[in-house]
């Protein structure tokens, strides 16, 4: 009883190190950037507001593997995923949020999108124009694994709709597209940054199907090395948030998460969505950032594709669609 | 000296090429890797070196590490010494099984050393309802750094002094005890003194595993930034990052760390190897 009070004290007293609030946002990978300005911002505004200071901790991860943390009890107060699967996941297997937090805040929860572009070297070499191009002899596409990686589901299903606008939606036809295009693919990475540092850093392969922000980022980090190809379709992919009501409830940071998240929605941190390479949701940012943002034909996850649990189940569960392409 | 002169048959042109080939392969495969990890660090200077360096978060990552490491090796080494003493000084049922179980930790992979503890005390573990219940978090936090940390550096003190005590016998032991000393005293004077260098480099494998552990403390981690990154898992977020040159400067923190350690090693040899060489 002596030692299990020693363990409670320092769990107590390391809890405590840190004065003011305290906030923890398990977020997957390519956000590092945009949540490092955003957090400051808050803190400031929390200030200001409140005067108490407040830290705001991250764990970033690929997707699905961040969700899974959270199930085994990573004590997050707010969650910033890539999908809202990975959040379902979260709703389905705990009590840790209820099952439609997607309806809690604007725009099914999502404060930004993005969408998926193409990476290609200086000069394109290889001529890839679209989707159409992928499929080609001796073009190396660089995509992480779509059982691991939130961005990969987004590239499978963006090549999907492209094929089945192609193939008049013959389906067989596009599982072919689609099973040529992985025959590309020499590495799967686990997750987006390792794709990244594949084809950025190791120098492998003629095409990297990327976030937009991701692929703004390579030609900031690596410049004069990139350019950005927009193809004629994507997806428009809305990375959701929430609150784990639960443990903030737990750590007395209901109000503090809820606010946290508010404002993502806020002028300021729209301008700062905008300047990170996401699509800012407020049309202002948008206006001012749109430089960046080329004007592409995007499908959409819940009209086209029936939502991402039919999606999810249908292409990327055992069995699903990628199984069946893979086993050829 | 001149004894072992003609111990060597082959000739002196064989002889160079094997003192070559093995020159060669030790600066390929150890001393260009370490030399690579200063370059890389400095590659962008001085300046952003050091201001890596002072960065808030590679400093908790170099806290936490010690920690863990500072935990972890005192308790394996109460606990290697207990069981080296437990092995060779008594005979008794088990004590094969008793043997392999302290290999264990070395067979298997770091990943299931990490993913066995989530396993028992995450959330929807065994143990986790409880843990909850009692508010304890071990898991994604410290203590579960530390038990990851303390499982996978389990055998290196135990399996130093096994083979040594074992050599040793229970012949002096059992001598001190015909002379009336007791348990602790016996340990003391006698079974300490003859164990102490093995002792010391068991510690200091011990404390170089501990300190660059990655894998099962990657399961266990979180990777919350500031609070539960040790020093490998904050290298590699830097280096996801594209932060290069800060990746690096962390990294030769850490090469610094062991490069202590083996030094320390080296003088323990030689230190060792002095007063053996006197005694015989």
């Amino acid at each position: 009883m002596k030692t299990l009070r020693l363990i409670k004290l320092t769990s107590v007293l390391l809890a405590s190190v840190a004065f003011g609030d305290e906030l923890l946002n398990v977020s997957y990978d390519p956000t590092r950037e945009f949540y490092q300005e955003f957090n400051a911002s808050f803190a400031k505004k929390w200030k200001q507001e409140t005067g108490r200071s407040l830290t705001v901790k991250q764990s970033h991860g690929g997707s699905g593997k961040q969700s899974r943390s959270v199930i085994d009890g990573l004590a997050a107060d707010v969650v910033t995923l890539a999908l809202s699967v990975d959040i379902d996941a979260i709703a389905n297997n705990t009590d840790l949020l209820p099952k439609d937090w997607q309806t809690k805040l604007p725009y099914n929860s999502s404060p930004y999108t993005s969408t998926i572009v193409f990476v290609v070297r200086k000069g394109n070499p290889k001529g890839i124009k679209d989707w159409g191009d992928l499929v080609r002899n001796g073009i190396q596409v660089i995509t992480p694994n779509p059982k691991t990686s939130g961005g990969a589901r987004w590239n499978y299903l963006a090549a999907w709709a492209y094929a089945e606008r192609k193939f008049g939606g013959d389906e067989s036809k596009v599982k072919e597209f689609l099973a040529a295009l992985l025959k590309n693919v020499p590495v799967l990475d686990t997750g987006g940054r390792g794709s990244t540092t594949t084809f950025a850093q190791r120098g492998i392969g003629d095409v990297f199907l990327s976030w937009e922000n991701e692929a703004h980022l390579i030609e900031k980090e690596f410049p004069g090395k990139t350019e950005i190809v927009i193809p004629s379709i994507s997806i428009l992919a809305e990375p959701p948030v929430a609150v784990v009501e639960k443990i903030a409830k737990k750590h007395g940071t209901e109000a503090l998460a809820k606010a946290y998240l508010e404002h993502l929605y806020s002028a300021e941190a729209q301008d700062i969505v905008g300047k990170h390479f996401y699509r800012p949701r407020d049309p202002k940012a948008f206006a001012k950032w749109s430089k960046n943002f080329p004007e592409i034909q995007l499908v959409n996850i819940d009209r086209d594709f029936g939502g991402w649990a039919k999606a999810q189940k249908k292409h990327f569960d055992d069995g699903g669609t990628f199984d069946e392409i893979q086993q050829h | 000296m001149s004894s072992t002169h003609h111990v060597t048959t082959e000739s002196k042109p064989v002889r160079l090429l094997l003192i070559a080939v093995a020159a060669f392969i030790l600066s390929l495969f150890l001393l260009l890797p370490l030399i690579a990890v200063f370059a890389e660090a400095l590659r962008r200077g001085w300046e952003l070196f050091l201001a890596s360096l002072k960065e808030e978060e590679a400093w908790s990552a170099v806290k936490l590490t010690l920690m863990a490491a500072g935990l972890s090796v005192p308790l394996n080494t109460l606990f290697g010494l207990s069981a080296a003493w437990l092995v060779t000084k008594f005979r008794f049922r088990g004590r094969a099984f008793l043997l392999s179980l302290i290999d264990l930790p070395f067979a298997v992979s770091p990943v299931i050393a990490g993913m066995v503890w989530v396993l028992l005390f995450g959330a929807h573990g065994w143990f986790g309802p409880w843990l909850a219940e009692h508010d304890i978090r071990i898991i994604f936090a410290l203590p579960g750094i530390v038990i990851a940390t303390v499982f996978v550096t389990f055998p290196f003190v135990a399996r130093e002094l096994i083979p040594l005590m074992e050599s040793q016998g229970a012949d002096q032991e059992e001598a001190a005890v015909t002379l009336g000393a007791g348990g602790w005293r016996i340990f003391r004077s006698v079974t300490l003194p003859s164990i102490k260098w093995g002792l010391m480099y068991g510690v200091l494998l011990c404390n170089a595993r501990a300190m660059g552990e990655f894998g099962a403390v990657s399961v266990v981690s979180g990777h919350i930034r500031g609070e539960t990154n040790t020093l490998p898992l904050h290298i590699e977020v830097l280096y996801n990052e594209y932060q290069f040159s800060a990746a690096f400067a962390c990294a030769t923190i850490l090469a610094l760390l062991a490069l202590v350690t083996l030094g320390i090693k080296s003088l323990v040899e030689h230190l060792s190897g002095h007063t053996s060489n006197s005694r015989h």
